[in-house]
């Protein structure tokens, strides 16, 4: 069950590269296997955070004091674009991220870290330029406030920003509801829907069969 | 009042919705549910922990690919991945879900075999942990990819909560040029409307190119759709549909397979159906295209030169194809054709079908990959490689001096170990040529089968039209 995300003052770090995928983010050799849950912090953005070495590399924003502390990432065009992988949210998360606010993000990526109680806020270009360039201006320094409830962001430089956000999805995280659950309390809905959709489309309805493997 | 016409996606959406929980969002009942060895068993101990069981383990079906190796024999799979395949067994076996096995006929890629057992249907929902998901839509399926979040949600419920999305329609129109492809097509509108051009849309491709394409040239352009930002891409069912599908093992057959063509008849978009966008691309003025960067919006004609920064005047801009360039190691303004390669992958749920094997193999045909060249044919599943061997395609290749391997994703993700090294450079016919996605710091240019193929005979990036077949 994701925690619930309600306001956040933190550090912030800019990261404007356009287009940044979810294997940049996360590697997939960091995701094979079933018990990677808590491995994956120090392996967000492995081939930008680190030099083929596997030191650290100083030019990158997130090695650098004070964005070492970031909890908000302010982020280019298209982030989080490319492979479903829930491992890249994870890593981020496992990094200390909580929000991450963008002109746009990858489809999937934006429903994963609702998913995970990460806030994804989606602002025009202009207001994500305004505020990487208040945020360079104080080296980092200068904390970003996020209220979900009042829908805004402060920079800064003081600058108040509102954003949208669907209601279901904001109310979701401010409670930290769990889909599952809550759709599990609709599952008469759903069998009633298999029936008559039996009725109306046998073809998608196989029978159920012992527990086997298959070949075709 | 003149009822406006609907669109498929509307039309598809509509019969599946279970409930409404908002003005845009809806609980979709989901007809199918494909696993894989990456996040399957994940995904099942999941639903185990949380005391829960699959709702419907018959709409579920589960294969091998990410992890696998495709050496034969499988022969070094790592530990992990062999882990992973047993914990596969176990957990779909315990909850009653069928699975393709290794060996096994129907085992593959799994955007290569839900349409190849006609399990990938017209009109129906279809989901799976992974973002090509949205191949199925070539079939006229409303398919897209999931995490992980949402994989357990469909174990444990067999629906899903999705908002409903924008519609872009993505019009193809005219006769494709000689050795001009599907792949090239959709990388094409890729680079016209870029990575993000789709994001928060579901594509659909019309027009004549696309009528006159067979299905698995669709699969391929709705497989790209993630790539232009769209998690779902689709075409509509017709008359060709229908004949791929007849016959397979999980479609309807007898009474019942005209009464689901009949039904499928009525999906295609009304005529008067508007679209929240339109995109019209002429085909005859496509040329094969291959990427220069590490987006696959970064394609150019293989005929063209790689961007030169010092020419954009916006330093954003500019900056990313600095960017680009450094990690792929390329001068702007150098033609593409004739840029050395190390490596050639010819697989993926992109093109790893058997046209695209045939495409291959006819430009290998007599000739001989070039010296310090490797090149590796993955078949996308155990049927399309044993069709491949009754047509005689493997010793096509295995002549010309390519590897002929077992079917998995392999190179395309490198998942299982099977990578491009440290700053070598790759033709790929996969879909991502993203930053180390075939290894650290491998340099990946994505094309079509024909030019991947031209490619390893040329030793460079070539053009296939200049290969005189």
């Amino acid at each position: 069950m994701p925690k619930p995300f309600n306001t956040l003052t933190a550090t912030a770090a800019p990261i404007m590269r356009s287009n940044i995928d979810t294997d940049v983010i996360i590697r997939i050799e960091r995701l094979v296997g079933n018990s990677i849950r808590g491995t994956l912090g120090k392996w967000a953005f492995g081939s930008l955070r680190y030099l083929p070495d596997g030191s650290e590399n100083p030019d990158f924003i997130l090695n650098r004091e004070p964005y070492r502390q970031a909890e908000i990432l302010v982020t280019g065009p298209n982030f989080g674009c490319g492979s479903s992988r829930e491992g890249a949210v994870w890593s981020l998360q496992e990094m200390g991220i909580r929000a991450v606010i963008g002109s746009g993000f990858g489809d999937i990526f934006f429903a994963n870290c609702f998913q995970n109680g990460i806030l994804p806020v989606v602002v025009d270009k202009v207001v994500v330029d305004s505020l990487a360039a208040d945020i360079e201006a104080t080296q980092g320094a200068g904390k970003v406030s996020i209220d979900l409830e009042a829908q805004t962001i402060v920079s800064p430089s003081g600058a108040r920003h509102t954003f949208e956000i669907d209601p279901r999805r904001r109310e979701g995280l401010l409670k930290g509801l769990d889909e599952v659950a809550l759709t599990l309390q609709r599952d008469d809905e759903i069998r009633a829907f298999q029936a008559s959709d039996r009725a109306a489309r046998p073809w998608i309805h196989f029978a159920r069969t012992p527990a086997s493997r298959t070949s075709a | 009042m003149k009822k406006t016409g609907r669109t498929m996606l509307a039309k598809i959406w509509d019969q599946h919705v279970i409930a409404r929980l908002s003005e845009d969002t809806d609980l979709l009942h989901i007809d199918r549910h494909l696993l894989h060895d990456l996040g399957g068993s994940r995904g099942l101990l999941d639903l185990k922990s949380k005391g829960l069981k699959v709702h419907n383990p018959e709409l579920t079906f589960a294969t091998p690919d990410h992890a696998i190796s495709t050496a034969h024999g499988r022969a070094g799979t790592s530990k992990i991945g062999q882990e992973l395949l047993a914990a596969l067994r176990v957990e779909t076996t315990a909850s009653g879900i069928a699975m393709f096995d290794v060996d096994q006929p129907g085992q593959g890629i799994v955007h290569v075999i839900g349409p190849e057992l006609g399990l990938s249907l017209p009109g129906a929902t279809i989901v799976c942990g992974d973002s090509h998901t949205c191949t199925h839509g070539g079939l006229g399926a409303l398919a897209f990819g999931i995490g992980s979040s949402e994989l357990t949600h469909v174990l444990a419920t067999q629906a899903l909560i999705q908002r409903r999305p924008k519609t872009l329609r993505a019009r193809f129109e005219g006769k494709l040029p000689l050795g001009v492809t599907a792949k090239d097509m959709i990388l094409a509108l890729i680079g016209h409307i870029g990575a993000a051009g789709g994001t928060g849309h579901a594509v659909e491709y019309a027009g004549s190119a696309i009528r006159e394409l067979p299905i698995e040239g669709r699969l391929t352009i709705c497989n790209l759709s993630i790539e232009l930002g769209a998690k779902i891409g689709m075409v509509a069912p017709d008359e060709t549909t229908f004949e791929f599908l007849r016959g397979r093992p999980y479609a309807p057959q007898g009474a019942l397979w005209e009464q689901a063509v009949k039904a499928w008849r009525e999906l295609p978009s009304d005529p008067d159906a508007v679209f929240d966008r339109e995109v019209v691309i002429d085909v005859t003025k496509i040329i094969p295209q291959v990427t220069w960067g590490i987006s696959p919006e970064h394609v150019i004609g293989v005929d063209g030169r790689i961007p030169d920064p010092k020419a954009v005047d916006d330093p954003a801009r500019r900056a990313a194809i600095e960017t680009a360039l450094d990690y792929m190691g390329l001068q702007g303004g150098a033609p593409i054709a004739g840029t050395p390669v190390d490596w050639v992958f010819i697989g993926s749920c992109t093109n790893s079908r058997l046209s695209d094997l045939r495409a291959a193999a006819e430009v290998a045909r007599g000739r001989k990959v070039a010296a310090g060249v490797r090149a590796w044919v993955v078949p996308g599943s155990e049927n399309v490689k044993r069709e491949a061997v009754a047509e005689g395609l493997d010793k096509i290749f295995t002549d010309a001096g390519f590897e002929w391997r077992e079917p998995g994703c392999s190179m395309c993700l490198a998942a299982n170990g099977e990578v491009v090294a440290p700053g070598q450079r790759s033709v790929s016919t996969s879909n991502r040529n993203f930053v180390g996605r075939q290894g650290p710091r491998a340099r990946t240019h994505l094309a079509s089968p024909a030019s991947a193929a031209a490619s390893a005979i040329a030793g460079a990036i070539a053009d296939v039209r200049m290969m005189g077949r």
